[in-house]
């Protein structure tokens, strides 16, 4: 976790590692729903977007940010009213689900109940006229692949959660889908079951190789498993870019609130040292950010609560605000600590408690955030304040 | 100590004065008239229990062919009410939308005009010179020696006419159970319109039939009324002959060993049938 | 985004055209079609009971159209056994209904509620009870009256409409009791509230839809019944009974007035129910 540059440029092409060809495409695509009283409402309100060959790649957003429908879109399960939905190029915007060679695992896993494991593994593969003899042995083998051999007799009420889980992914995984839709297929497990799940599905995309498109609500999820993620708000991507790059370098506001905890330091630049631009805050602390081009207008700095520490006494370089501790929260490995500066922000810092651990401050003591320069980064654009609702 | 005791007595205290009601009038009653069915005797004379089965062989002798016609009229019109219900409770539910309440209102609306009255209505649009025949008959399209009122179509005709709400409403209970997401998940395996009605909404909706038949079978194969308004002296059913024979005749000891048997027959059937089926599901739809 | 090119050239561009509507399909247009044909089946009946209670007739039988006429309107109640019965059914669907609920409420919150022995037998009964044959019912209820040598009139056909209205109201009640968290009434317990205000305050609140539903039901299934009730009346006549006797020489159009004035009564009644229902939850 060094720290990078002042970019604020996301990471749009396909990242190197994955295969090159485009798998799934998204031109110009909405939705848009009128509802009862007439009035419409755009659900996806354009979205370009392009998913390589073999890539992980999750939607992560809020409810209501139009990342289910984006999936159902590409699934054949919402018509687009606008734009184009390709599928290696083919256009496939009006073709129906059973004509598109994608496959789903629905968040509430929509096994049949009223046929067995075998039966609901087996439907794809009999609607595509594949042999008996071969569709026994994919069977078999797609139950393998998820750990579920031996339970192929079984109706869908005899399994758990997890194993239904299981089942919903044999059954989409044994047609070969060229990509595999996921609508936060963890959603309804236990914490434990969905941190095991993840490593699960993570081993088993490796090893099909298929492309997989993955929606969630859940940023931890979608930062462990993801190729890519495309952060969405209110029917529109925010930010695209890597896990690291999405958690390090949020674009925007939204993003920054959304991914982990951030701090927002509000300033104008005064002067600029170097690349350095130097803020004007109130009260002693000195605060400056690495930014690409000289400004001199309002910035949006934004530092993660790892970054800082709690000092005694200000450093002698580096950034730091003086503050009065007015939350502390023991957490067991760290201790987050809420400071209020002096106009009244309240910034929060994890101090970890190991072996060199040296802070101990209660609330109401007086103490310095301090973090390195390179450890904040301004928000995409530095001039789009509150353009965004924080979440 | 007490106030477990007093705990576990609250159900029986809150069953007991309906279940006295019900069993004072519903078990009891059947006691009666299976004692009534095994006297002999008339009017006139009186009725002496006498322990006789004779009643029972006579009415079986006497009346088989009324009861055959009943359990047939019952099976066609249950089979005729499936076919015409399904299609309804499937559109209602699937395709309705927003309007699903209105149109299960309209369904049951027809509920609030008495059965008498409706088939009354029923049998004058039937009627040679009604709504349907009379200008069939008057342009000559149709010979004017053509009826359809006492046939066994027009008696089917009113209890078909009668039970359509009894089936549609179960079916639609059942399809509206059925996680919409399992049907995009047949369509995302590959299966077409057709092929995932056959697979995955016509078994899914099976209890709902199943309720379905449970709520008709019985009122239809027991109906009287249909048979008198609508039918002629060829379609008389078992329930005409246990009304004459209760109500005109006075005959009580044949009436209510052929009621006995008709009530057992028909018991017996529902319960073997929700048993084989699976109570628990036919009873929790039909219930909804 | 290079590896794209070839394939987004070959699409027309989304940016240098005006936005294209994409409309829904509309789908499932022939059962629709369907749907309402059933529909006005099921009201053809009672459209023409409706419009003959207009018919300007001069014989006994109402069967041909006559010409328009309010005059059956105006002497509604000209025919004073038509309007004895009709009387009789409405007062006995009113005391039937409210004997229905107190009983049967209960029933339905014991059987919703409690685990205990004797349950599966009560839900026997009841399902039996609801399956039976009406004339089943009937006859076995006049083999009762007849075997203490009752004689029947208004309170046996009460009794008898009491009977078959209770299983109702308790499945009603026991559809709405099963669907409430115990924990409710445990938090008021604990909350200081005794058991008899608990059940006022918290549990009847809770069920007293599935009550409304049961009673509603009753009062339908009571005014409307006809079989059990021919077999329990004696002599003494209902709405049904008294068309059912009037059939064979011909019913006047007072009759149809009537029907047609039951039905927009139920008709309007259902509808402010099922509208303040609605707003409840």
């Amino acid at each position: 976790m060094s720290a990078t540059t002042g970019s604020v440029t996301p990471e749009v092409g396909i990242p190197p590692g994955t295969g090159t060809t485009a798998a799934i495409s998204l031109v110009g695509v909405a939705k848009e729903y009128t509802s009862r009283r007439g009035d419409s409402v755009r659900a996806v309100d354009g979205i370009d977007l392009t998913i390589g060959q073999g890539e992980f790649f999750s939607m992560l957003g809020p409810s209501g940010c139009g990342k289910t429908t984006t999936l159902r879109m590409i699934g054949g399960f919402e018509e687009a009213t606008e734009g184009h939905v390709l599928l290696y190029g083919e256009d496939v915007t009006n073709t129906p689900p059973n004509r598109r060679d994608v496959n789903m695992v629905f968040q509430s896993y929509a096994l049949f109940p009223h046929m067995d494991v075998f039966a609901n593994v087996a439907f794809g593969l009999r609607r595509a006229k594949v042999s008996k003899h071969e569709i026994t042995d994919r069977v078999k083998e797609s139950l393998a692949l998820v750990e579920l051999s031996g339970m192929d007799k079984r109706k869908p009420s005899q399994l758990s959660g997890g194993q239904q889980q299981r089942v919903a992914l044999a059954r989409a995984l044994v047609n070969r889908p060229r990509a595999l839709l996921l609508d936060e297929p963890l959603g309804a497990l236990d914490l434990k079951l969905r941190q095991t799940m993840q490593i699960e599905l993570k081993r088993i995309q490796r090893e099909v190789g298929i492309t997989f498109v993955y929606v969630t609500h859940d940023q931890g999820e979608a930062l462990t498993m993801s190729d890519r993620v495309a952060v969405m708000n209110g029917g529109r991507i925010e930010q695209l870019g890597t896990p690291k790059a999405i958690y390090e370098r949020p674009a925007t506001r939204f993003t920054a609130g959304f991914i982990g905890t951030s701090n927002i330091i509000e300033g104008t630049v005064e002067r600029m040292d170097g690349n350095l631009a130097v803020l004007s805050v109130p009260g002693e602390g000195r605060a400056m950010v690495p930014i690409e081009a000289p400004h001199n207008g309002h910035i949006e700095l934004t530092v993660r609560p790892e970054k800082i520490s709690l000092c005694a006494e200000p450093p002698a370089d580096g950034c730091a605000l003086p503050g009065t501790v007015t939350e502390v929260v023991y957490l067991g490995t760290s201790t987050n600590y809420t400071v209020t500066t002096a106009d009244g922000t309240e910034m929060v810092a994890f101090v970890q408690n190991d072996a060199s651990a040296r802070v101990d401050l209660d609330r109401g003591d007086r103490t310095w955030l301090c973090w390195r320069p390179e450890h904040g980064y301004a928000l995409g654009g530095s001039g789009q304040v509150g353009s965004e609702g924080a979440s | 100590m007490r106030r477990r005791f007093a705990a576990a007595l609250t159900p029986y205290a809150l069953i007991f004065p309906g279940g006295l009601w019900i069993a004072i009038f519903f078990v009891v009653p059947i006691v009666a008239m299976l004692s009534l069915s095994t006297m002999s005797g008339n009017l006139l004379t009186g009725f002496q229990q006498t322990f006789t089965f004779s009643n029972y062989a006579d009415v079986l002798s006497l009346y088989h062919e009324q009861f055959i016609r009943s359990i047939i009229y019952g099976v066609i019109a249950t089979v005729a009410v499936i076919a015409i219900s399904y299609p309804m409770a499937y559109w209602i539910s699937l395709y309705g939308g927003a309007r699903k309440p209105t149109y299960l209102f309209l369904l049951l609306l027809p509920f609030f005009v008495t059965f008498v009255l409706r088939t009354l209505s029923w049998q004058f649009l039937l009627s040679d010179q009604g709504l349907l025949l009379g200008p069939l008959h008057n342009a000559g399209i149709v010979p004017s020696s053509f009826h359809i009122l006492a046939t066994s179509f027009a008696v089917i005709s009113g209890l078909v006419y009668y039970s359509v709400p009894f089936m549609v409403l179960p079916i639609y209970v059942a399809l509206e159970r059925i996680n919409r997401e399992v049907l995009e998940a047949a369509s995302d395996l590959y299966a077409n319109k057709v092929q995932t009605f056959l697979k995955v909404v016509l078994p899914l909706s099976l209890p709902g039939v199943f309720a379905g038949v449970l709520l008709t079978f019985v009122p239809v194969t027991s109906d009287y009324i249909s048979a008198q308004i609508l039918g002629g002296t060829g379609q008389v059913m078992i329930g005409n002959v246990i009304e004459t024979l209760y109500i005109q005749n006075s005959d009580y000891p044949q009436a209510a060993a052929l009621s006995f048997v008709l009530m057992f027959a028909l018991l017996l059937g529902i319960f073997a049938y929700a048993r084989a089926l699976g109570t628990e599901d036919v009873l929790e739809v039909s219930a909804a | 985004m290079t590896t794209l090119a070839p394939t987004l050239e070959s699409m027309p561009s989304p940016t240098s055209q005006p936005v294209r509507r994409r409309k829904p399909r509309r789908k499932g247009k022939t059962l629709h079609v369907y749907t309402w044909l059933i529909l006005l089946w099921m009201f053809l009946p009672i459209a023409v009971m409706a419009a003959f209670g207009f018919n300007d007739t001069h014989s006994r039988y109402n069967f041909t159209w006559q010409g328009f006429t309010l005059r059956w309107w105006q002497n509604l109640f000209a025919i004073p056994n038509l309007t004895g019965s009709l009387v009789n059914s409405f007062t006995i669907a009113i005391i039937v209904t409210l004997f229905a609920v107190i009983l049967g409420t209960p029933m339905g919150i014991a059987l919703g509620r409690y685990r205990f022995r004797g349950h599966g037998m009560t839900d026997l009964v009841l399902f039996a009870n609801i399956a039976a044959p009406e004339i089943g019912l009937g006859a076995a209820l006049l083999s009762l009256y007849i075997s203490m040598g009752l004689p029947r009139g208004y309170w046996t056909i009460v009794i008898a409409h009491i009977m078959f209205t209770i299983p109702f109201v308790a499945i009603t009640v026991r559809a709405r009791m099963s669907g409430f968290d115990i924990s409710l009434e445990e938090a008021a317990r604990d909350l200081g509230a005794g058991p008899l205000t608990t059940f006022r305050l918290v549990t009847l609140p809770m069920i007293i839809p599935g009550v409304i539903a049961g009673a509603l039901l009753s009062f339908a299934l009571s005014i409307d019944d006809f079989i059990i009730t021919e077999f329990t009346a004696g002599q003494t006549l209902t709405f049904p009974l008294w068309i059912w006797g009037a059939s064979r020489l011909g019913v006047p159009p007072q009759a149809d007035v009537m029907g047609t004035i039951i039905f927009l009564v139920g008709a309007l009644l259902a509808l402010v129910s099922g509208f303040l229902l609605r707003h409840r939850d």
